[in-house]
């Protein structure tokens, strides 16, 4: 193997490259254009996937929502159509007895799910909003982007059933002018002054809550509406390594378990599984992925067989070029080794060239996409992947060079030489 | 230099076999510029290829500078035509993407000689045959002549033990071809060995020795006193 690192194997392989100039361009072409597609669609891809990634960064992806509805399908001496509520007690027991739950976080909510807006005061301006009694866990599902010198609800507050209050990004917007800090001050709602603590930011990409939510303590909230242990629904964000459709599934068997529920009916508790629709997502993009991969393989490898055919023509011509070679002493290898090199020289250059073009697009269209909505960040393609791809190039460069290779040693060089 | 000892060789021709050479028997010194002479069919290049190691012969010995020329395989036989021999043909076959210095070059390429070197000598051989200017000029800048004479620069290159010519002349009009078999004869001063194989007297006329080829059989063998081919230049 010597000869790859001799200078002047190196040379006589430029001077026939670059002399044969129609050749080597129109050999390039064919290369350059399979690793282009391979970069542009696999960086494409990940720019979808990364895209997808950002949108649902703020919120734990394996995440579930769970409500009570009513039943339908009578039970254990109950009638059908029976209003269902979930209780404290239930968040309690889904936590002890469900171990694939992480977090759990019940919430109660007045203004939303068509209920009425509270009706918020303050000054001369006022508003209508939903208003949401919270733990702290619930940040753990759902991060909440708190403004300078702000705060989310805290222990302390849910222990003395504080009248604090967090604030959404539009409520700020109506009741405050512009350069007014609302932390420390006070606001009316309904009937009761709460202090607002902070301002949650409404985050970029999926959001549970909008930014006209308002959210105090839990117990508070038990006061204020005299709601005792109902709860409106519950947050509940299972371990990233479990089936979180499983864990739906025995979260309603429990629950159905606990409220005397017929275990068929299918409609006493209504959930939305996020992690589930994520997953589906996600599934999509790696099928891109998966799909890009595949295609831009098939069409390196086009191009690699491109190139071995005009090889294979090359020598052809060439004929008598080789010919002369081997009579003054080239040797059937290092015939065979030039025509080869050739071939892996190209197909590298051809590489090379496209993943510099590929990466090219990749930034046009990342810049294009930058302020767009559309769920496509930083596409990328990981070195790995390029490296990879080099090295399958240089791999069928070199066995697709052999074909054309074979066919210049056969050649023996007193018919290469002979007279036409 | 040159010794060939009852030296057979035919070809198949489908069911039907070509005896070409039947028999020749034929010595070389060193120094000495041979015509081989004969009509179309008379084997002399089948003869030039044998002795330039291009095909093999069936019967018989060849001996080239005292190493016997036997069962080559296409290595070996690159290897000896690299070191002992220097070719010109003639259609010069030069290579047309290269310049005439790295044409020259070429077989230095193969044995190996450092690439300064190798333009160094391409250059002196260039020098040599008169060309020096037309050093970087791609072979479809030059004439026939200047092709021939690069191409001749390019066998004395090598510094091989002798110099095979197919016809040099052949596809060059009269005042160029004893410009070549001028320079031809002044290499073969210097005490280079050369064999030439032509069908045009005049051309034979103008080496040292005139070996007669008749269908397979040497039927002349005599050394005649040499026309310098500097009178017609």
């Amino acid at each position: 193997m010597g000869f790859l690192f001799d200078r002047n194997t190196w040379q006589e392989i430029f001077g026939s490259i670059s002399k044969n100039r129609t050749r080597t361009i129109i050999t390039i072409i064919g290369v350059l254009w399979g690793i282009f597609i391979y970069i542009a669609l696999s960086g494409a891809a990940k720019g979808l996937d990364n895209g997808f990634d950002k949108v649902f960064k703020t919120v734990a992806v394996n995440s579930m929502f769970v409500w009570a509805q009513s039943t339908s399908m009578p039970y254990d001496g109950f009638k059908t159509g029976r209003p269902l509520q979930l209780k404290l007690e239930d968040v309690q027991t889904i936590q002890n007895r469900i171990p694939e739950v992480q977090y759990i976080a019940p919430r109660i909510t007045q203004g939303d799910f068509g209920s009425e807006p509270v009706y918020t005061v303050r000054g001369q301006k006022s508003g209508s909003y939903i208003l949401n009694g919270d733990y702290p866990i619930y940040t753990k599902i759902s991060t909440k982007k708190i403004y300078d010198g702000g705060r989310f609800i805290n222990q302390e507050d849910i222990d003395q059933s504080r009248k604090v209050i967090v604030i959404g990004e539009r409520v700020e917007q109506e009741l405050y002018t512009k350069d007014e800090d609302p932390v420390g001050t006070w606001i009316r709602v309904g009937s009761v002054y709460f202090q607002v603590i902070g301002v949650h930011k409404l985050a970029q990409g999926v959001s549970f809550d909008s930014d006209t939510a308002m959210f105090i303590p839990f117990t508070t909230y038990q006061k204020l509406y005299n709601s005792g242990d109902n709860i409106g629904y519950m947050c509940i964000a299972a371990y990233d390594n479990v089936d979180v459709v499983q864990v739906e599934k025995d979260i309603k068997t429990l629950l159905k378990n606990i409220h005397r529920v017929d275990p068929e009916d299918e409609r006493a508790f209504g959930s939305f599984n996020l992690g589930a629709a994520f997953s589906k997502i996600m599934g999509f993009a790696d099928g891109l992925t998966f799909m890009s991969l595949v295609v831009g393989i098939a069409t390196i490898l086009a191009g690699v067989i491109g190139i071995g055919n005009i090889l294979l023509i090359s020598v052809k011509e060439r004929t008598k070029e080789l010919g002369v070679r081997r009579a003054l002493g080239a040797t059937p290898a290092e015939v065979r080794n030039q025509i080869v090199m050739e071939s892996v020289f190209l197909t590298l250059i051809a590489g090379i060239l496209g993943v510099i073009l590929g990466a090219g697009f990749l930034a046009i269209i990342n810049s294009f996409t930058k302020d767009v909505d559309f769920p496509y960040t930083n596409p990328t393609v990981p070195i790995p992947y390029v490296i990879g791809a080099l090295v399958i190039m240089v791999v069928l460069g070199t066995l697709i060079g052999l074909i054309p290779a074979q066919r210049a040693v056969s050649i023996r060089p007193i018919e290469a030489l002979r007279e036409e | 230099m040159i010794e060939i000892k009852d030296l057979h060789k035919s070809y198949k021709m489908g069911k039907n076999s070509l005896h070409v050479l039947k028999g020749i028997n034929f010595n070389v010194e060193e120094g000495e510029l041979v015509a081989i002479m004969g009509s179309s069919g008379s084997g002399k290049s089948t003869l030039l290829n044998i002795l330039g190691m291009l095909d093999e012969l069936d019967e018989g010995s060849y001996t080239l500078d005292g190493v016997a020329i036997k069962n080559l395989n296409e290595t070996k036989a690159a290897q000896y035509r690299n070191k002992f021999l220097g070719f010109i043909f003639q259609s010069f076959n030069l290579i047309n993407y290269k310049s005439a210095a790295e044409n020259v070059a070429l077989p230095l390429y193969y044995q190996k000689v450092p690439r300064k070197e190798r333009q160094e000598k391409a250059l002196k051989y260039l020098t040599q045959v008169g060309l020096k200017e037309w050093a970087n000029h791609l072979p479809s800048e030059l004439s026939g002549g200047q092709k021939q004479r690069v191409a001749i620069a390019r066998a004395m290159a090598a510094e091989p033990k002798v110099l095979l010519a197919d016809e040099p002349t052949g596809a060059l009009d009269s005042t160029t071809s004893y410009e070549v078999m001028d320079l031809i004869q002044k290499i073969n001063d210097q005490g280079n060995t050369i064999l030439i194989v032509t069908h045009e007297p005049d051309i034979a006329d103008m080496c040292k020795r005139i070996v007669h080829l008749k269908d397979g059989v040497i039927i002349e063998d005599k050394k005649i006193e040499q026309v310098r081919a500097s009178k017609y230049v």
